[in-house]
């Protein structure tokens, strides 16, 4: 007896749609046996992580915070997924994004235009787009590979916003803390839920999202990008431009980073500091992919993987556990999400091992 | 000529297949297939396409694992559950696409298949006297990208050769080969037989198997409809076997050709792209409206350059090289030729032509999105259904609605939709490559007809085939492709099967002769 | 002459890791698989390694742990793109972002501890020797190891029928099946000892290098052990020569602040990374030799049954 994995004839959607439950489900159980293996109480350690962060209003609030910046960057990182090109460059495009943000604001710290936040938001988007711009060039004109060089230019994003803070953006009233000034009042994003820290930037994000799912369910342009995605071949023989497919990939994840920047440095920070984001540029990978690519997808694996950031910290206060446990459920989910997805295109068969023939040795 | 069929009477056959039955979940591929193959014995595997031929070989050559029978190897029943195993107790397979590595050289592909001790006692020298042997000529150090087909096809037989098979499978081996060099392949073939190795001949070509085959079972729709000699038989009684009636031949009429050329290729040289790609040199040919011309070639002379350089796919610098109703497109792609009248079949159904993974309604869209099935940049579903609903009616599309996908038609309905899509957005000048490779008997019957009745409404028609036969039965004008150069266009009713495979083979073609040549062009460089 | 013996004796040490991990990622990729999940093999092969040296206080044992626990993750992503056929760039993806937590979470309790590392052999009076003596002599021995562990890929690669039979695989899995070959088998066997190496490398940077464990220590090698490999066209030598440069390059931003240059830190930590992406764009802007030299199924998912 062995099991083999048969090709079905059409690729399952409902095999689609349960993978990432099933997912989820796997994420949990790991979740009990590693909880169980620290000596935590598992019941309770699943409470801390899952529960006790949305118990509260605040609590609600702070999961669509940081739920904000994840559906962002993972619905401008599925567009181009689904065209093939992969950007794990997200990172570095927020960071930019929000370097340009920040960097109007800082500009503009004594004078109370009204303008500015829009300018902000166009800025950080700009800025996102011309960090992912980079690789998109380096790609059409060089043929140079999408995944490393938005991946290097993490790194360099990173450096560039420590060597401003560190240096010439270093508020010089800020006891020599790496950070800049504060924005003024003008400059940050409203908030939107009284009690809470929930400010206008989730709004952005929802929009972004159903822009996203507009773009890429109902036009030419995104159907394109779909069947560049999975038939470069036939792509080519449409006349889809592969140059372009890249640039839109490409410019649509830097453009939803970038506001993703902009949103936390004038959302929860409030001014330029050394790290802007707990890493959401590549736990956006992950929601991308656990939201199937698709919008309402992407929408609930963000509040998933926000919980999760709670979740962890949370734990880290409770239950005396490293925060990192975040990183580890968020690879594991991507892990189990990668092993279910295999019965969309295939279904597994047990057979028997066939008896009654003779096997002779040449 | 004609060799008689050994007969070894009380012998074990030495292949002996019982009630082989393996279904995929669309079509049951082989259902309940008997075969016997004796010592010696030529035995052709004749059926049309789709009919299980290919799935039957790949069992016996332990690639793919049946659901039931039981096969026995010189009378004892074996497990064929890898092809390791396979060709361990003698069974080699030629296939039809080349199980060779490009990047190698003959010498390391052959020593790969060998047992790693045989593989190391002067392999050069025994690939030498097998090739000298069963005259198949072969430069051991040579890598295999620099081959043409017809050279790889004799790497793979003397690998296989090498090995000292007691079967060897032949899985539609003349389709890769000019008329000439078909007569040289049944020589050694013939040969090998005559040494005792039993021959599995895979083909749907009638004539090649009653000149070459002792016996021959036929297989329709995944069963055996018959066993017969087929040196007692005539083309047409094997035909009735094989696809239940007789061939059809389209009706063909005199063309009337519009005058203008509607395709016009001028001067067109292109390095290719891919390292173990053909370069295209100097291509000339013009198409008018009313005719359809046809270029012959070996597969891997320059045909999928040509193709990508006319769909626009890949463009060229001067535009004027490629003219579509007089204008200059050279240089647009492959959508804006689309919008001044050229529509393309490539030979690439799944993948190029269509998308296996998106509905039939969606593969519509891929090139017809312009025939109003987009309004302000976003997508008319509706309409994209219906346009996909009226391809399915008008060219007999057997499918259950626009809504399946792609990738779950056969080859010939997939075929039928990519060609009803095309046609439906009123072409002036139609490519199509291969239209009818891999497809049955009865939507070959009708795509042939399709681009007749195109023909004669006015398109110009270009058609690039393997299969002269097809080239013969619809062209009015025939080019020969070889080593990346095209020969003058000739009448089909002027000219032969044999003077075309004489272009075939030929390293060189004079591109301004206007008679065909019967000596070597001198002066221009080959290889 | 010293200084500048010294400057090459610390250029091998700072390309070291990239040569494990570029070499055994080289092996992978030859077999036609894309495992994109170098950084988080690094990463756990790191803490696994220091993990053990501290537990055992035998730095060597460490070694031999980081090679279990590169292999250990690359099972995973073996299990995942060659038995469930899932798409090798999200699953390499998966095993970095993976790996980076996972040795995150487990090396939290030992971000402060010392080990006594493996240190550089020093032969007593032959080392002493003025420029060649420290050039050939004063190396660490997991450098040492590294050379050998090129002349092994080279000649197994080149000169072997094992690494003829891998080049095959990696070109077509179709004709490799055809023939004969267990071409999943292959893989696998690639596979691991690609992830072998990877946990070797930050082994390396653990317990040699450093050694120390930090979160994210390996900072981006992985990433450009990858890009080294197109950089060499996937010929071993270049991926030595490719692996020293950077090497090298990393050991600029310490010497400039040594030599009291006036650019900020920040500025000349960002090279090596913007080295990366130049070098990968004129490598890779030649399309023909870069076709002519990939193994042709690179990334492409393969089943024998279909």
């Amino acid at each position: 007896m062995r099991l083999v994995l048969e090709p079905r004839q059409e690729p399952s959607r409902s095999a689609g749609l349960l993978s990432p439950l099933l997912a989820v489900a796997a994420t949990l159980l790991l979740g009990f046996v590693l909880f169980s293996a620290l000596d935590k109480d598992p019941w309770q350690a699943l409470q801390v992580f899952f529960v006790q962060p949305v118990a509260t209003e605040y609590g609600v609030g702070e999961l669509l915070l940081k739920a904000g910046p994840l559906m962002l960057c993972a619905i401008g990182l599925a567009i181009g997924y689904r065209a093939n090109v992969w950007n794990i460059g997200a990172e570095g495009q927020l960071t930019i994004g929000g370097i340009a943000a920040g960097g109007l604001a800082l500009v503009f710290t004594d004078s109370p235009a009204p303008w500015l936040l829009p300018a902000m938001i166009v800025a950080g988007a700009l800025g996102g787009m011309a960090w992912a711009a980079i690789p998109a060039w380096l790609r059409t004109r060089f043929n140079a590979n999408e995944i490393l060089t938005s991946l290097m230019l993490v790194y360099v994003a990173t450096y560039l916003l420590s060597f401003l803070v560190h240096g010439p953006w270093r508020d010089p009233e800020g006891f020599n803390f790496p950070q800049s000034k504060m924005f003024a009042e003008n400059a940050l994003l409203p908030n939107i839920f009284p009690g809470t820290r929930l400010n206008a930037g989730f709004l952005v994000a929802l929009a972004a999202v159903a822009t996203g799912w507009l773009f890429m369910a109902r036009s030419l342009a995104g159907f394109q990008m779909r069947v560049a995605g999975l038939a470069p071949a036939a792509a080519d023989y449409a006349g889809i431009s592969t140059r372009r497919t890249v640039w839109l990939s490409m410019l649509a994840g830097g453009l939803c980073a970038g506001i993703a920047g902009m949103n936390e440095a004038a959302g929860p920070l409030g001014q330029l500091q050394p790290t802007l984001s707990p890493g959401y540029g590549f736990a956006a990978i992950i929601v991308a992919f656990v939201g199937r690519l698709h919008a309402v997808g992407i929408l609930l694996a963000s509040l998933l993987m926000s919980l999760l950031y709670l979740g962890g910290e949370a734990a880290q206060v409770t239950l005396a556990l490293p925060a990192a446990v975040t990183g580890l459920f968020q690879g594991t989910l991507l892990f189990f999400l990668l092993a279910a997805d295999v019965f969309i295109h295939y279904r597994v068969r047990m057979i028997r091992s066939t008896s009654g023939f003779t096997v002779p040795e040449a | 000529m004609i060799v008689p069929a050994p007969a070894h009477p009380g012998v074990a056959p030495r292949l002996g297949l019982a009630g082989i039955t393996k279904a995929y979940p669309t079509v049951v591929a082989n259902d309940g297939i008997d075969l016997e193959v004796l010592p010696g014995e030529i035995h052709a595997v004749l059926g049309e396409n789709g009919a299980g031929k290919s799935t039957l070989m790949k069992i016996v050559y332990g690639l793919v694992k049946p659901d039931a029978g039981v096969i026995h190897w010189n009378g004892v029943p074996v497990a064929l559950t890898n092809p390791a195993r396979a060709r361990k107790l003698g069974i080699g397979m030629v296939f039809q696409h080349f199980s060779l590595f490009e990047s190698l050289t003959v010498a390391q592909n052959i020593a790969l298949a060998l047992d790693p001790a045989e593989a190391r006692n002067g392999l050069s020298a025994r690939i030498e006297e097998v090739s000298a042997r069963y005259g198949l000529p072969l430069t051991p150090d040579r890598p295999v990208h620099s081959m043409s087909v017809g050279e790889r096809q004799r790497v793979e037989i003397v690998r296989c050769l090498l090995q000292h098979p007691r079967l060897l499978i032949m899985d539609e081996p003349t389709s890769v080969l000019a008329p000439q060099a078909i007569e040289t392949l049944f020589a050694t073939l013939r040969q090998l037989a005559g040494d005792g190795c039993s021959i599995l001949y895979v083909s749907h070509k009638l004539d090649e198997i009653r000149t070459l085959c002792h016996r021959a079972t036929v297989l329709r729709e995944g069963r055996v409809t018959g066993t017969c000699d087929p040196r007692q038989e005539s083309s047409s009684s094997l035909a009735r076997m094989m696809i239940g009636s007789d061939l059809p031949h389209p009706r063909h009429r005199a063309p009337h050709v519009t005058g203008a050329a509607l395709l016009r290729v001028q001067g067109l040289s292109l390095p290719s792209r891919d390292p173990f790609g053909t370069s295209l040199h100097d291509i000339n040919l013009d198409v008018h409206g009313g005719e359809i011309v046809g270029i012959a070639g070996i597969a891997g002379n320059g045909q999928r350059e040509l193709l990508a350089v006319l769909s626009g796919e890949r463009r060229v610098a001067v535009a004027a090289t490629i003219r579509l109703c007089g204008m200059a497109v050279g240089h647009l792609d492959a959508g804006a030729r689309r919008e001044r009248g050229l529509a393309f079949i490539p030979e690439e159904r799944l993948g190029r032509g269509a998308v296996p993974d998106m509905s039939l309604a969606e593969n519509a869209l891929l090139t017809a999105w312009r025939r109003g099935l987009v309004r302000r940049g976003f997508v008319d579903r509706a309409a994209a259904g219906r346009y996909a609903a009226s391809v399915i009616d008008e060219y007999h599309v057997r499918a259950a609605g626009p809504e399946v996908d792609a990738g779950s038609l056969s080859g010939g309905n997939l075929q039928k939709f990519i060609v009803g899509r095309e046609l439906r957005q009123h072409p002036n000048v139609l490519i199509a490559a291969q239209p009818t490779w891999g497809v049955d008997v009865g939507a070959s019957a009708s795509i042939r007809q399709t681009l007749l009745d195109l023909r004669d409404s006015g398109v110009a028609v270009l058609v690039l085939s393997e299969e002269l036969d097809e080239l013969f039965e619809i062209a009015d004008r025939i080019a020969v492709i070889a080593q990346g150069r095209l020969s003058a266009a000739y009448p089909a009713s002027a000219t032969s099967a044999e003077a075309m495979g004489l272009l075939m083979s030929r390293a060189l073609i004079a591109p301004d002769a206007t008679t065909i040549p019967h000596s070597s062009a001198a002066g221009a460089s080959g290889a | 002459m010293d200084h500048v013996a010294g400057l090459l004796v610390l250029t091998l040490a700072a390309g070291t890791p990239l040569v494990y991990a570029a070499l055994g990622e080289l092996i992978v990729e030859k077999a036609g698989v894309l495992n994109l999940g170098v950084e988080g093999m690094m990463l756990v092969g790191a803490v696994a390694a220091f993990i053990m040296a501290a537990r055992t206080g035998n730095a060597w044992l460490g070694i031999l742990a980081g090679m279990a626990g590169g292999a250990a993750l690359a099972a995973v992503f073996a299990v995942l793109t060659l038995s469930l056929l899932a798409n090798q760039v999200a699953a390499g993806l998966a095993l970095s972002l993976f790996g980076i937590g996972l040795s995150a979470f487990v090396g939290l309790p030992y971000v402060n501890v010392v080990i006594d590392g493996i240190r550089p052999i020093t032969i007593a009076g032959i080392s002493d020797l003025p420029y060649i003596g420290k050039l050939l002599f004063g190396h660490n021995p997991l450098v040492y190891l590294s050379i050998a562990q090129f002349a092994a890929v080279h000649w197994f690669l080149y000169g072997t029928r094992a690494g003829l039979i891998v080049r095959a695989v990696g070109e077509s899995p179709q004709s490799a099946h055809a023939i004969g070959y267990p071409v999943i088998r292959i893989r696998y066997l690639a596979v691991l000892f690609g992830g072998a190496c990877a946990g070797l490398a930050g082994a390396y940077l653990a317990v040699a290098y450093t050694p120390l464990w930090a979160e994210g220590m390996t900072a981006g090698r992985g990433w450009i052990a990858l890009a080294l490999v197109v950089f060499a066209t996937w010929k071993p030598w270049r991926v030595v020569a490719g692996a020293y440069l950077f090497g090298g390059l990393t050991l600029a931003q310490f010497q400039a602040q040594a030599s009291g240059a006036a650019i900020a830190p920040q500025l000349l930590s960002m090279l090596p990374y913007l080295a990366t992406v130049i070098v990968l764009a004129l490598i890779s802007r030649d399309a023909v030799m870069i076709r002519q030299n990939a193994p042709a199924s690179l990334g492409k998912p393969y089943h024998p049954e279909h």
